[in-house]
């Protein structure tokens, strides 16, 4: 016998269910409760930056939409700095949630484009999103990124997705845009299954 | 910004594909996660101020009541929010949400055949203290049906959501009762292989917590991922 480590273990997750939006998000699930919702406004009013928006559906494994999806975002500032990292703008929150339409399963997001973060190490990484994905069905949520395909030479030097193995996945984390606008889809399984973390 | 945080076990939580959970087949990755070091955009993480939540967000009583008090038995549901170090979780954002005593959820999308509660809206959020303590007050959720096998039922519970201080620790749960015998016959709940796990999401009857002859109470510690001590190194930011 040893002594005991005496840590407690992580509570197990659970699935956030088909009514993840009566709390997280009431006003969609049809009431209005909370006189202040959170997770609407990611960057603010006064954020520096490009304003962008951006579109997608999340597919499951036969295709179909994932229509009953929340997806949380987190981000950078357009200076690459996270809230409590630094000074950020007034207002900026880097935090949001999104759910699609409940007929058509296309989510929208709008937000400024974050500017690159210094990671681990001090090495740079290509500007992205931090999503979090919960739904009726996904026992744990899942993490993933979203870049931007007009960052290529970011990308190409970025320490996750230069950690992707199999090249070709590495676009299923890329969003394709203009500068303001851009389409991301997210495929929890199949042919192109996106690729998620374990963070 | 959380030091790093010790490794998610993954044998502990559900895996993505459970063949009894008939929805987790075709929304469960196929290829592994890809595991990657904690930096920035893991480790830092969204805060919430008492500014944003109402006093009387937490009070599942009072919080949608139009008429008079909802339908139901009176439960108290308080309890901590720890790391995995034992230490306590402050100001992090706590919520929840869940069905009426009838079983029934206030959403467009549920059409189960039991009452919608006039003064029951069934989702509540509150802030834990410096010490990590929250509270609810709300009725105790009716067990409902759902289709996964012809005759599924889902035992009480209630959802619960909370964020800690790095993005990486976010957490979205079930809470269940003890002494409910479907927890044992619940293909959501048996997508979790160790027993323990399992019965870490029972919370206990709490008499000592009750209000006598007005609410009954139960305790509900929640564990997030704990963060490494840099004790031995030089830099001991975070710690």
């Amino acid at each position: 016998m040893t002594q005991s480590l005496d840590y407690r273990k992580e509570t197990a997750s659970q699935t956030a269910g088909p009514y993840v939006h009566i709390g997280l998000a009431p006003g969609d699930a049809g009431f209005d409760i909370y006189a202040h919702e959170l997770g609407h406004d990611i960057a603010g009013p006064n954020a520096k930056g490009q304003r962008i928006k951006v579109t997608g559906i999340v597919t499951d494994g036969t295709g179909a939409p994932v229509k009953d999806v929340l997806i949380e975002i987190w981000q950078a500032n357009a200076a690459g700095i996270y809230p409590g990292q630094g000074d950020v703008e007034d207002g900026f929150r880097g935090w949001g949630r999104v759910i699609p339409d409940f007929e058509s399963g296309e989510f929208t997001l709008e937000t400024i484009k974050p500017g690159e973060v210094v990671g681990r190490d001090g090495r740079k990484t290509a500007p992205h999103l931090n999503l979090w994905l919960v739904a009726r069905g996904i026992n744990v949520g899942l993490n993933t990124r979203m870049y931007f395909d007009d960052a290529a030479a970011a990308n190409d030097k970025d320490p996750v997705l230069t950690l992707i193995e199999q090249a070709h996945r590495r676009d299923t984390l890329i969003a394709k845009g203009d500068g303001e606008t851009y389409r991301f889809d997210i495929c929890l399984q199949g042919e192109n299954e996106t690729v998620f973390l374990d963070v | 910004m959380t030091s790093e945080l010790y490794q998610r076990d993954r044998e502990w939580h559900p895996p993505a594909l459970a063949q009894n959970y008939k929805t987790s087949l075709a929304r469960s990755p196929r290829n592994a996660l890809l595991s990657i070091q904690g930096s920035a955009s893991e480790l830092t993480g969204p805060t919430f101020g008492h500014d944003e939540i109402d006093a009387i967000d937490n009070d599942l009583l009072r919080n949608y009541a139009k008429t008079g008090d909802p339908i139901g038995e009176r439960i108290i549901v308080h309890g901590r929010v720890l790391d995995e170090n034992r230490r306590p979780v402050p100001h992090t954002l706590v919520e929840i949400w869940q069905a009426n005593a009838g079983g029934r959820y206030r959403h467009k999308k549920d059409s189960y055949l039991a009452a919608i509660d006039p003064n029951f809206g069934g989702c509540g959020r509150t802030l834990t203290d410096e010490n990590g303590f929250y509270r609810f007050r709300t009725v105790k959720p009716g067990a409902y049906p759902w289709r996964n096998w012809i005759n599924s039922w889902r035992p009480a519970h209630i959802h619960i959501s909370v964020f800690g201080t790095a993005f990486a620790q976010r957490l979205i749960t079930q809470m269940y009762f003890e002494g409910d015998p479907l927890i044992a016959k619940c293909p959501i709940v048996q997508t979790i292989p160790d027993q323990r796990a399992i019965d870490q999401l029972v919370a206990a009857l709490d008499l000592n917590a009750t209000i006598p002859l007005d609410s009954i109470a139960y305790k509900f510690d929640i564990i997030l991922r704990g963060s490494r001590s840099t004790f031995f190194e030089n830099r001991p930011e975070g710690n």
